[in-house]
């Protein structure tokens, strides 16, 4: 009977640190550092296995520099045929999971082949790297950052150290933002005229409106807003859909008559959003909606849905 | 109902559970989890099944959890947000009715903290609230929402009153609420099966107080003067469509407002309520509009000039006949209603103008005119109310007679209802002791009460109750001499103008009419005796000798009853009159009549018994009498006596007879001898009825006859009748005293003790001694 009370769940920051699960012992540990670690941001991402972990924030055109460094484990020696660290960006369809796409890929070379004894650490730097694409966790797609450092073995077979970070690219407040305003209805049955003050949000934007009811000849029970996120995946025949509702959120109780206005007010900021994804390398689109939806005392649904577009405000 | 009391207890155990939850969130301080619970708790009055009555239950024990929340919302050290986050972070909530309690809530605590200004937040939580279009559900938040924010209107004077925040803030604020729950209040009656109807109704009806509430919060605020109230709140509540709503609302301005207001607005006021749907119990909402601007007046009488400044009473006239003309289907028991409170309202506070009332009487008749009575008669316990309401103020009929249109009301009425209202009128004049003293009003008075004087329409007497019919016909005798002028000739034009209309009134009404008209006539004539009645000769017109005539006249209608006692009676009274008047030849033709109807028409013999006394008893005080004259009657009363049936009823009356030639007076006649004559003739009449008696029964009958003979002779002898002597007296006692011995057995003690007693009286005079005494001396006994 209750709806989610969603809007309460504030974001928990916890912090986790980054282990790595291996069958074997590794040979020796490798971790990557960034040079601003103190002063960036961290925002959680939450991985395949479900843990949310907390990652650097990086925006597009960003130095992303830091340190490598390769401590072997006690009084062994690393043999290695050269050390690198790769910038990936990547897109993995779950419909192929473990085939990843990269679209960027970015490769420094920290060292020559050689023998590592003791700690070792590599600076490394790619300067105002292009990372056009949010990271984005979906139903069917993901798009991720990764910093990966391969310490070429040879027949021991490479050690692989990854390290994730994030990418949000904010926009500058859009110059056109028209409201959106429409009258629908069924003939003699019901009209209404609604009203959406913009119809670009940033992500913690506040939705203001007011539903107007023009004519009423059905009995309302109550009315709700959802905000509905739109992945698609593929493209052609093998596009595949996927809409899940983010939110869902009581508008009025009860049956207006003719002439009521119902106000909107909707806080985007408690639910989990990203900015619209018009098209990500040709691979995903992730698109909102507002579904505006009233429902009958015989629970016969009505709705009206209206994109709206997402963007991330500086 | 027993699902009713289910739901109800389901209700009430969620909202502890989840008040549980929350007093545990509140007392560590936990915002998240107290949100969350609140929002839980607050849920439960999401229920559609509930009465209003039931959902105040459950209302009233989720407001008690609001309270606590709404303590630690307000310690921003306990939660650590600011009371502006807090108003947004609430807004998250999913649910609607939760959100908007919550808001309401914080929206309280928002203003308190003066973070912001007060008319904003009002503004927005007035405005959000429209989400709510569920009726119960509405109202009870809108009434949280008029609660929580009462304390905290930027009135003037109040701490929340600022640069942006005037008092028409507020009032706008309390208003738009105001319009808002009455819109959901008359939306009730649209909702739910039309079979319920009336079960709709009473709910309504329990609700409208969330309603009401808001007029008196307005009311209560300082800056709401007069120019406020006309201007902006009076034409917001009266722009209402819903009849019931109208009803209630017109009803609480009337009551929450002051008094002075109204009467500067009435226009307003009144030309909403033509508007008003037909079937908005209007009568009602004047009645107590005009009660309560009447008490106003006459608690505060310097403020008449207010009340003819602003028109109060054409106002309200005009209003009345508008919403009368408008309501076409009204009943006339409303019309009339709507009237007679317009009627008392200018009683009370413009007594003086009689053209008022007369107005609104004639706006009566108009409304009346054109029905048919069976309609009319539905309306007649108003249109009562509506002709009594002068009376009452005015203790005087007479104010109510110059009424023009008094008597055309009454005209509509019944003929039953049109007595009542005589009796009612003619009550309130012997209450007050009203004279009235003209003949022109005395003509409109019994213009009025008519339904008592006459038959009206047919309407036979018969079928009337005795008693009431008997009531009814004292209360006009009653009200006859209440009709009194100095003037002679005045009250001669009364006694006329009543005969004239006591002469309509049938048999069956004169025996009560009659004599009070020949009282008052005869009163007329006393009082002429004091002044030179004849003197001024045939011109003046009241003069004893034309009163008489017409009194003659008045009496011989009694013959049409026949009511012979009663008319034998009047003739000796107006004869006695007569005699006082010195007016010979009228009270010998009076008692001519009196002595016609004797022979003529009373044939009874106790009747006869009566009338003959009377007519000795008169006759004895008949000084105005030639002898001729007078021997002519005292011989036929003589005459009278000694043919009367039963022998006792003889004697008695002989022995009267007695007195007619032994007058006390100095003056008079004293005939010893024929008083004499007549004592014997009883004493003879008396021994035959004895014997009559002894030969009838085998005993002989009291000698009661005898005693009383005994002390018509004591009475003359003590009076110098020289034809009595002590020997006479002797040889009487004597005889009764045998009497007493031959036949003791049958001597009743009352006869006894009355002889004894006689006997003591004639030993107290002789041992008195003196002039008495001695003639008393030769007697022996």
């Amino acid at each position: 009977v209750f709806i989610d009370l969603e809007g309460f769940l504030l974001v928990e920051a916890k912090f986790q640190m980054n282990y790595i699960i291996g069958a074997f012992k590794p040979a020796c540990h490798v971790s990557v550092t960034f040079s601003d670690a103190k002063s960036r941001k961290q925002v959680p991402l939450k991985k395949e296995n479900g843990q949310t972990v907390m990652v650097a924030l990086f925006r597009s055109l960003e130095n992303i520099s830091g340190l490598v460094s390769v401590e072997p484990v006690l009084g062994k020696k690393v043999d290695h045929n050269g050390i690198k660290v790769e910038l990936l960006g990547q897109i993995e369809m779950y419909f192929d999971r473990g085939n990843f796409y990269d679209f960027t890929s970015l490769v420094r070379e920290l060292d020559v082949p050689g023998e590592i004894y003791e700690r070792k650490a590599y600076p490394f730097e790619f300067s105002t790297v292009e990372m056009p694409y949010e990271t984005y966790n979906g139903i069917n797609v993901r798009l991720r950052y990764v910093l990966k450092v391969t310490i070429n073995r040879g027949y021991a077979g490479s050690i692989v150290q990854y390290q994730d970070f994030v990418v949000r690219n904010c926009t500058p407040a859009p110059s056109i933002n028209n409201s959106i305003k429409m009258e629908v209805g069924i003939e003699d049955c019901l009209h209404i005229e609604f009203e959406y003050n913009k119809s670009k949000y940033h992500l913690k934007d506040v939705i203001v409106g007011k539903i107007y009811f023009l004519l009423v000849r059905i009995k309302i029970k109550n009315m709700d807003l959802e905000i509905r996120r739109r992945e698609s995946t593929g493209s052609g025949a093998s596009t595949h859909v996927e809409t899940e509702t983010l939110a869902k959120f009581e508008l009025m109780d009860g049956a207006p008559v003719r002439g009521e206005s119902i106000p909107i007010r909707l806080f985007l900021s408690p639910y989990d959003l990203t900015p619209t994804y018009r098209n990500t390398n040709n691979k995903f689109s992730v698109k909102y909606f507002l579904n505006l939806v009233l429902v009958d005392e015989e629970d016969r649904r009505y709705f009206k849905q209206q994109e709206i577009t997402m963007y991330r405000l500086g | 109902i027993e699902d009713e009391e289910k739901w109800l207890a389901e209700g009430i155990a969620g909202i502890q559970h989840n008040a549980f939850y929350l007093h545990r969130a509140l007392d560590s301080d936990n915002l998240r989890e107290a949100l969350k619970y609140s929002a839980l708790l607050l849920s439960e009055l999401r229920t559609s099944r509930l009465s209003p009555h039931k959902y105040y239950v459950l209302y009233m024990r989720a407001f008690d959890e609001l309270r606590r929340l709404e303590m630690f919302f307000r310690d921003e050290d306990r939660h650590g947000c600011s009371v502006g986050d807090l108003y947004e972070l609430v807004q998250h909530a999913g649910n609607v009715l939760p959100r908007l309690y919550l808001l309401c809530t914080v929206g309280s605590v928002y203003i308190k903290s003066k973070e912001t200004s007060a008319k904003d937040v009002l503004k927005d939580l007035v405005e959000m609230c429209r989400a709510i279009q569920h009726p119960v559900r509405g109202l009870f938040l809108r009434n949280y929402l008029a609660q929580v924010s009462r304390d905290k209107l930027p009135d003037i004077g109040s701490e929340y009153e600022g640069e942006g925040d005037t008092v028409m803030d507020a009032v706008e604020f309390v208003l738009q609420n105001f319009v808002e729950m009455n819109k959901l209040w008359v939306r009730m009656q649209l909702q739910g099966p039309l079979v319920d109807k009336e079960k709709l109704e009473k709910e309504r009806s329990e609700l409208r107080d969330l309603v009401g509430k808001n007029l008196h919060v307005i009311s209560q605020i300082e800056g709401v003067d007069l120019d406020i109230y006309r201007d902006t709140v009076l034409p917001r509540i009266v722009n209402c469509k819903d009849e019931l709503a109208q009803y209630y609302l017109v009803d609480c301005i009337i009551q929450v407002f002051p008094d002075e207001y109204h009467l500067q607005t009435l226009e307003t006021l009144l030309g909403a309520c033509p508007q008003l749907q037909p079937t908005v119990d209007l009568k009602t909402v004047f009645s107590q509009l005009m009660e309560r601007l009447s008490n106003y007046a006459s608690c505060n009488p310097e403020l008449l000039p207010e009340f003819l400044h602003v028109e109060a009473f054409s106002k309200l006239s005009g209003a009345i006949g508008k919403v009368i003309e408008t309501q076409v289907d009204m009943p006339i028991v409303g019309a009339i209603t709507l009237y007679v409170s317009l009627l008392s309202f200018t009683l009370r506070v413009h007594p003086d103008r009689l053209d008022y009332v007369d107005q609104v009487l004639g706006a009566c008749v108009k409304k009346l005119s054109g029905k048919p009575k069976s309609e009319v008669s539905k309306a007649t316990k108003q249109v009562v109310a509506l002709l009594s309401a002068p009376l009452d103020q005015y203790d005087d009929i007479v104010t109510a007679l110059t009424l023009s249109n008094y008597p055309r009301v009454m005209d509509h009425l019944d003929s039953g209802t049109n007595k009542v209202m005589a009796m009612v009128i003619i009550r309130s004049i012997m209450k007050n002791k009203t004279c009235v003293s003209t003949s022109d009003k005395v003509e409109v008075l019994f213009e009025l009460i008519k339904g008592l004087i006459k038959d009206l329409d047919g309407t036979s007497t018969d079928e009337l109750d005795e008693d009431d019919f008997k009531e009814e016909q004292c209360s006009v005798a009653c009200l006859v001499h209440m009709l009194y002028n100095d003037d002679p000739e005045e009250m001669l034009k009364i006694i006329h103008v009543v005969w004239r209309h006591v002469m309509a009134g049938g048999p069956r009404r004169l025996p009560f009419t009659v004599p009070p008209l020949v009282f008052s006539a005869l009163k007329l004539v006393r009082r002429l005796q004091s002044e030179d009645g004849d003197v001024a000769g045939e011109e003046f017109p009241a003069t004893p000798r034309k009163i008489f005539l017409l009194l003659t006249q008045i009496i011989e209608a009694l013959s049409t009853v026949p009511a012979p006692e009663l008319a034998l009676r009047l003739y000796l009274d107006c004869a006695e009159a007569a005699n006082d008047r010195d007016l010979e030849a009228v009270s010998y033709e009076l008692f001519t009549q009196a002595f016609v109807l004797y022979e003529e028409e009373i044939v009874d013999s106790k009747a006869q018994v009566i009338a003959l006394h009377l007519i000795i008893g008169t006759l004895q005080r008949m000084h105005v009498f030639g002898v001729e004259n007078r021997d002519t009657l005292t011989h036929k009363a003589t005459g009278y006596s000694a043919k009367l049936l039963k022998k006792p009823d003889q004697c008695r009356a002989v022995y009267a007879c007695s007195h007619l030639f032994w007058a006390d007076d100095h003056d008079g006649v004293k005939d010893g001898e024929r008083a004499l004559l007549c004592l014997k003739r009883s004493l003879r009449i008396a021994n035959a009825a004895q014997q009559m008696a002894s030969a009838t029964r085998g005993i002989s009958g009291p000698v009661t006859l005898f005693v009383e003979i005994l002390n018509k002779y004591i009475y003359f002898f003590e009076k110098g009748n020289p034809q009595i002597t002590p020997s006479v007296i002797q040889g009487l006692v004597e005889l009764i005293k045998t009497e007493l011995q031959t036949d003791g057995t049958t001597a009743t003690t009352s006869s006894d003790a009355f002889f004894s007693s006689t006997l003591r009286y004639i030993e107290f005079q002789k041992q008195k001694g003196g002039v008495i005494g001695e003639k008393y001396d030769p007697i022996k006994l």
